[in-house]
């Protein structure tokens, strides 16, 4: 048999994994990886950072459910990936980071560029290799993808030190994955769902609430028919909004901190609650004695065993794949009479909750736009989605215009929202965008930013401008750490201890890098330059100033009940 | 807070000791004791045994985190288990000739054994499951001990249960 090096071992196993486009940076200890790549057929993007490249990878892996390729080299190349990484881990994304390392022989002697890279992001990984034989490149790379995208989704980091990238070996993947220590459970038990759909018949006001688990399963389809069939509202996390269209009068919105008062009261008064792919997280629940507090059973269905009853003691576990659990219940609640004789009770709920969303809408009071002929963030959305007719992949950073956008922006699809919920890791959108747009070219890329969270990754906008990526940024600017602002404004005082910030000309720098900026400051220009903006070519940066005071609101105080919910 | 002393067949592969000691400081589980080795009929795996404090849910999710690692090949939890459990110590007495006799017989009472012999101090070994290890070692303090190493843990379930409560919590991942 032919044989290959370590390198090109590598890029063909990353061939037959299915990985056509990687993120990536090169430097010394990725060399022979890089001079394999250039050969394959795989297309590589070159960033400007390496955190780039995982938030990158990361859209690519959300909106194509494939798992996102990222190449560094050692040192620093690896560490600048960690912060994307462990983005990745919380908010269970498929990645496999694979970073150059010194020799083998070199490894521990502190040797120009070596990090310990496993150590280092053990705590972040689902699971990491330090491959030290020519022998196991292939094995171990496919085992990283099977790892990566199998189960709870989350990132595989391989650690390639040079010596074995040189090395060479003849080159045969193995057919099959045999992992004595990963079998994860895909059928949920069928005694469970049994006990589920009985709990389901006897409840008076039962909720669904649904996390990111949905669209990682691409189980929305199912999640829609048992809703809409047994009449079951929905209420969605962060991450799983589009797993119910937004026109579905059964959609709620988003629960917990900044989710809306028809779905917090919704939780707060439901007797059963269905938790699907969702993992109780301390920003949904608030303070967790106060979290569903009339609920005579909660039912948990995750493919993950460890996030059961880890926040919330659940009723009724269900360990298993959210699509195969709910095809299961489909089955099983259909023709049921019991089921069929809840429908007008389950109705009545239905109707109340649509009341209490109709007592407190989300902005009320923005909707006619502000007397000062100033920008509302509602108007900003409101013009996007007209343009776009909601057709879009969105992607946020992280802060005041994240929330605007998770509660007020109608996702009618999943696999259309980009943001970094768990970590909450500002510079997120950017790249993400970009990395969203190398998986859907047809499809179109919004990146909503504010000024704060847009200088975190700003150089990814060369990235853009050099791959022609064309993907649309507006940047809610308020010269103000926005979040930070409203939390001191609201539980320190008004003491805004240093969390003004100046900006670039965002215009000139869209300029200076190749791309065209605008900017619009008064209510009045809003439509025609966010028209113009669109209709431009390319990368675009829309630099649109909003007043200080805006708010997100509603909001639960952080640790307090839904009860306690601020609504100014 | 109750002590639960828990199997955890691994991989033995680099690092994956770190991987586990890196679970409990990350969540903030208490290790009390850990004892690692290669099982000594199968050398492509190693056995962990440790003793973790905490409540009924901290150990749950203990057990929980552990099966997530794709190392762990299997978590066998002793609570509610009748086991057999064995720690080691080595201790190094002063000894003088009033005290001498005292020691051999506190030796003899716990069927320990006596391994160096110095002109000042007597080192003994014991083993012998924590409640026993603990008493061996209040006997002998008095006496004064200059040294002192102690084992953690190994346990393993009886052949026979007898406990009411016998619900042996296997966390088996297939």
């Amino acid at each position: 048999m032919k044989k290959l090096t370590g390198a090109q071992i590598v890029i063909e196993t990353l061939i037959a994994e299915g990985a056509d486009v990687i993120f990536g940076y090169p430097g010394g200890a990725i060399l022979p990886t890089y001079d394999a790549l250039l050969d394959s057929k795989i297309k590589h993007v070159l960033v400007r950072h390496e955190q780039g490249a995982t938030h990158m990878a990361e859209g690519f892996a959300r909106v194509s459910g494939k798992p996102g390729v990222v190449l560094v080299t050692s040192g620093p190349g690896a560490t600048n990936t960690i912060t994307g990484i462990a983005d990745a881990y919380m908010d269970s994304t498929p990645m496999v980071v694979i970073t150059g390392q010194v020799s083998t022989s070199l490894i521990g002697n502190d040797a120009f560029q070596e990090a310990d890279i496993v150590g280092i992001t053990r705590p972040c990984t689902k699971h990491n290799y330090l491959i030290k034989d020519v022998r196991d490149v292939a094995r171990i790379i496919k085992e990283a993808f099977y790892i990566a995208g199998s189960g709870r989704p989350g990132p595989v980091v391989v650690d390639l030190p040079k010596d074995v990238q040189t090395a060479e070996h003849s080159f045969k993947i193995p057919d099959k994955v045999e992992l004595r220590g990963y079998k994860p459970t895909i059928r949920g038990n069928p005694r469970q769902i049994e006990r589920a759909v009985e709990a389901i018949e006897h409840s008076s006001r039962p909720l669904f609430y649904v996390g990111g688990g949905v669209q990682w399963s691409g189980a929305a389809a199912e999640l829609r028919e048992l809703s809409r069939g047994l009449g079951i509202p929905v209420t969605e996390t962060l991450m799983a909004l589009g797993s119910m269209p937004a026109s579905d009068a059964l959609r709620l919105g988003m629960l917990g901190m900044h989710g809306s008062y028809g779905a917090n009261t919704a939780v707060t008064n439901t007797d059963c609650l269905i938790a699907v792919g969702a993992r109780f997280d301390d920003r949904v629940t608030g303070r967790i004695a106060d979290f569903a507090p009339k609920a005579e059973s909660i039912i948990h269905i995750d493919i993950d065993p460890s996030s059961i009853s880890k926040n919330v003691k659940v009723d009724i576990p269900i360990v298993g794949d959210i699509k195969s659990v709910l095809v299961d219940i489909l089955a099983s609640v259909k023709g049921r009479e019991s089921i069929a004789k809840k429908r007008a009770e389950w109705q009545k709920w239905h109707q109340q909750i649509l009341q209490w969303k109709k007592d407190k809408p989300l902005y009320e009071n923005s909707r006619d736009g502000r007397k000062d002929g100033l920008i509302s963030p509602y108007q900003v959305i409101e013009e996007l989605y007209g343009i776009t007719k909601g057709d879009v992949i969105v992607a946020t950073d992280v802060g005041q215009h994240q929330m605007w956008v998770a509660q007020m922006f109608g996702f009618e699809n999943p696999r259309s929202w980009l943001t970094s919920g768990g970590l909450g890791t500002m510079g997120y959108g950017l790249p993400a965008g970009i990395g969203a747009k190398f998986a859907a070219p047809d499809k179109r890329v919004v990146v909503i930013s504010g000024d704060g969270s847009i200088q975190m990754n700003i150089q990814e906008l060369g990235t853009a401008v050099q791959y022609g990526v064309d993907i649309k940024v507006i940047i809610l600017n308020n010269y103000f750490l926005g979040m930070v602002r409203q939390w001191q404004e609201k539980f320190y005082q008004e003491r805004y201890s240093y969390s003004a910030m100046s900006v670039p000309n965002f215009v000139k720098l869209a300029d200076a890098y190749g791309a065209h900026g605008f900017r619009v400051e008064h209510a009045k220009d809003l439509a025609k330059t966010m028209r113009e903006a669109f209709a431009a070519p390319g990368p675009v940066l829309i630099d649109v100033v909003i007043p200080k005071d805006e708010v997100v609101m509603p909001m639960i105080p952080p640790g307090g009940a839904m009860s306690e919910m601020l609504f100014a | 807070m109750p002590s639960h002393t828990i199997s955890v067949l691994v991989e033995n592969e680099f690092g994956v000791l770190a991987r586990v000691a890196g679970l409990f400081s990350g969540r903030g589980f208490n290790i009390e004791s850990l004892t690692v080795a290669a099982d000594p009929l199968d050398p492509s795996v190693s056995r962990i045994v440790l003793v973790a404090e905490g409540d009924d849910q901290v150990l749950e999710q203990i057990n929980k985190q552990l099966n997530k690692v794709i190392s762990v090949i299997k978590v066998t939890d002793f609570k509610g288990v009748d086991t057999i459990g064995r720690e080691m110590v080595i201790v190094k007495v002063a000894v003088d000739e009033r005290t001498r006799s005292e020691l051999d017989s506190i030796v003899h009472a716990f069927r320990a054994h006596v391994i160096d012999i110095g002109p000042h101090s007597v080192s003994v070994e014991l083993t012998g499951d924590t409640d026993k290890v603990a008493a061996f070692i209040a006997l002998v303090r008095p006496l004064g001990i200059k040294e002192i190493v102690r084992s953690g843990k190994v346990a393993m379930a009886r052949a026979v249960q007898l406990g009411a409560d016998n619900h042996r919590h296997h966390h088996s991942k297939d």
